[in-house]
């Protein structure tokens, strides 16, 4: 029970992208296709999972009991560097269809705060108070963030697919018109809010 | 470029994140108040210039196969170095600001400058980008956060003018701050492309 | 040619290393640097905030640490230069913040009456949840004076006598559980202090 309301509360309350505004930048430059936004989703799902995964156990293993926890932004920033690349490869090598289909995305999810965000804000505060901070928890809450991620980008994708015919004044093309969907997008996943309790 | 171009040109014509649509993250998020702009800018300003000035001093010791790792643990190092000093000094920006302190480092703004400009060019100019680009992201925050505190909390850098009876809720929440982004990235290229067009026109007339 | 690769390879692992290791070492003296003034400010604040919800009080105050739900609250007893109680403030915590977690302090007196409320730390909505803030709206004001042995200390709509904040219920909940965890703890402390 405790998990399905983290999971809604992950997906829908506290969308990353409309309530937290992390991974803005994928949200605004990968979402012009529902194909390639659904791309982006999955490849965002895995490395999020995966990162999140290391980084909380060198959180719990090695930051806090060498008391280092100051370095925590250098060592995570450099953990998701390498394991995008790693990731990389080892698609390229072992499944060259997938590869196919999200290469193109790997290199920018280094710099999608998405992924560096949500590693940090699992470190902050225990996600199911009962738990205290565990790596199971923060890598099934990082899941169901990368969930709401994907469930986000790929609404706004079919959203700006429309747009597309529409006729609009010329400075309000493009980004800015973007901005303004995603504004009324995030009202409508206000309605959400108070659904179930926050961790 | 002239030494004031390469300063000025972050302002207003290739501003970070009005124009270059960089560094979304924090023009949404921390644009709740005028003070936690102001904050926000300074922090990126400081990191954009020391990574520059570091970045340009080390671009012939740096090999290029790993420059992107060595820039990030620059910029990592350096964004660490400022969260610690808010942290000690001035704790309840901080609390504020929360975790898009540290996620300075993935504002694609600090990397792209690096990977742009200052491993390419000098010491001076580098450090004069930096600071450009660093000064005009805060000028974007804070028209973004001036607009957003004035109408949806009816003061201005903490000083209420509005009761909050007559506020409009919806622009400090989530909404709010895509809405009035979009509004304002759209007067700036309107403004834009009036300039170029009057440019064009006085161009042909003077042919 | 192949042992110009090596050479670079060499070079690659050494430049990195260098930079990280200046970078950790340059880390570590800012650390340093800052630990005092970062453990400072924290001490000034939660001093400032305890000054404030225990007004008019200038002696003794003795520190205890009591276990409550699986949490250690720390407890600030104001005494008295004749040994008698003054107040009692109360660290005091909830769970059920919009943002998971808010840290208060509160003031009771002698018989347990509020007298004042101060936000430590809290990471409530702009807008919305951050109106539990003094400096944001008065509706952290509507605690003081009142004793929780009769004042329910619950929302009104969930039947207390407690105005909550505008669509911020949550917060406002969180809030009246926050003092509720107070009062259990002074209602302890009190008893221990009698004894």
């Amino acid at each position: 029970m405790e998990y399905i309301l983290m999971i809604i509360g992950a997906v829908l309350v506290n969308n990353i992208i409309l309530v937290q505004f992390l991974g803005i930048c994928p949200f605004l430059g990968v979402s012009s296709k529902v194909n390639t936004a659904l791309g982006m989703g999955a490849a965002v799902t895995f490395v999020m999972a995966l990162a999140t995964l290391v980084t909380s156990a060198l959180q719990k293993y090695v930051l806090v009991p060498l008391n280092i926890t100051f370095l925590q932004t250098i060592v995570f920033i450099l953990v998701i560097a390498s394991l995008v690349q790693m990731v990389e490869i080892m698609l390229k090598k072992m499944s060259p269809s997938l590869y196919k289909a999200l290469g193109v995305y790997l290199p920018l999810i280094t710099t999608n705060c998405a992924v560096l965000g949500i590693a940090i804000k699992v470190t902050e505060q225990p996600l199911i108070a009962a738990h205290g901070f565990s790596i199971i928890d923060s890598t099934i809450y990082s899941v169901a963030i990368a969930i709401g991620f994907t469930l986000a980008i790929v609404i706004f994708a079919g959203l700006r697919e429309q747009m597309e015919l529409v006729d609009i004044p010329k400075g309000m093309k493009g980004v800015p018109i973007a901005l303004i969907t995603a504004g009324i997008l995030a009202m409508a996943f206000m309605g959400f809010n108070g659904l179930v309790p926050l961790p | 470029m002239s030494k004031v171009k390469i300063l000025t040109k972050g302002f207003f014509k290739e501003n970070p994140s009005l124009i270059l649509v960089l560094g979304m993250c924090p023009t949404l998020a921390v644009t709740t108040s005028v003070n936690n702009a102001i904050g926000m800018g300074a922090a990126t300003t400081f990191v954009l210039l020391m990574s520059n000035l570091i970045i340009s001093l080390l671009k012939n010791v740096i090999p290029d196969k790993v420059r992107i790792p060595c820039f990030i643990v620059i910029i990592a190092t350096f964004v660490s170095i400022v969260d610690l000093i808010i942290q000690g000094f001035v704790p309840a920006l901080s609390e504020s600001l929360g975790v898009f302190i540290p996620l300075i480092v993935v504002n694609c703004i600090v990397l792209g400058r690096a990977e742009a400009f200052a491993s390419k060019n000098g010491v001076i100019d580098s450090i004069l980008d930096g600071l450009g680009m660093g000064i005009g992201f805060t000028i974007s925050l804070i028209l973004v956060a001036a607009v957003r505190e004035i109408l949806g909390a009816g003061s201005f850098m903490g000083f209420q003018f509005i009761p909050s009876d007559y506020n409009i809720l919806i622009f400090v929440l989530a909404p709010g701050a895509f809405l009035v982004l979009g509004f304002i990235m759209a007067l700036m290229r309107h403004i834009i492309n009036r300039v170029t067009e009057k440019r064009k026109n006085k161009m042909c007339a003077a042919k | 040619m192949a042992q110009k690769k090596e050479a670079s390879l060499i070079k690659l692992v050494v430049v990195l290393t260098a930079i990280a290791l200046v970078a950790g070492l340059a880390l570590t003296g800012v650390y340093a640097l800052t630990k005092g003034p970062i453990e400072l400010s924290q001490k000034e604040k939660k001093d400032k905030a305890l000054h404030d919800v225990l007004p008019g009080f200038s002696g003794n105050i003795a520190d205890t640490v009591i276990s409550i739900d699986g949490e250690d609250v720390t407890v600030h007893k104001a005494i008295n230069a004749d040994g008698s109680l003054f107040g009692v403030g109360v660290e005091t915590f909830t769970k059920k913040a919009f943002a998971g977690r808010f840290d208060l302090m509160v003031g009771f007196d002698d018989d347990g009456v509020i007298l004042n409320t101060e936000v430590i730390k809290a990471g409530e909505t702009p807008g919305l949840g951050d109106k539990i803030n003094k400096s944001k709206s008065d509706f952290a004001k509507q605690f003081n004076g009142q004793d929780p042995a009769e004042y329910k200390l619950q929302v009104s709509k969930d039947g207390g006598d407690v105005d909550a904040i505008t669509a911020a219920t949550i917060s406002s909940r969180a809030y009246c559980d926050a003092v509720q965890r107070a009062y259990n703890v002074f209602k302890i402390v009190k008893e221990a202090h009698h004894e």
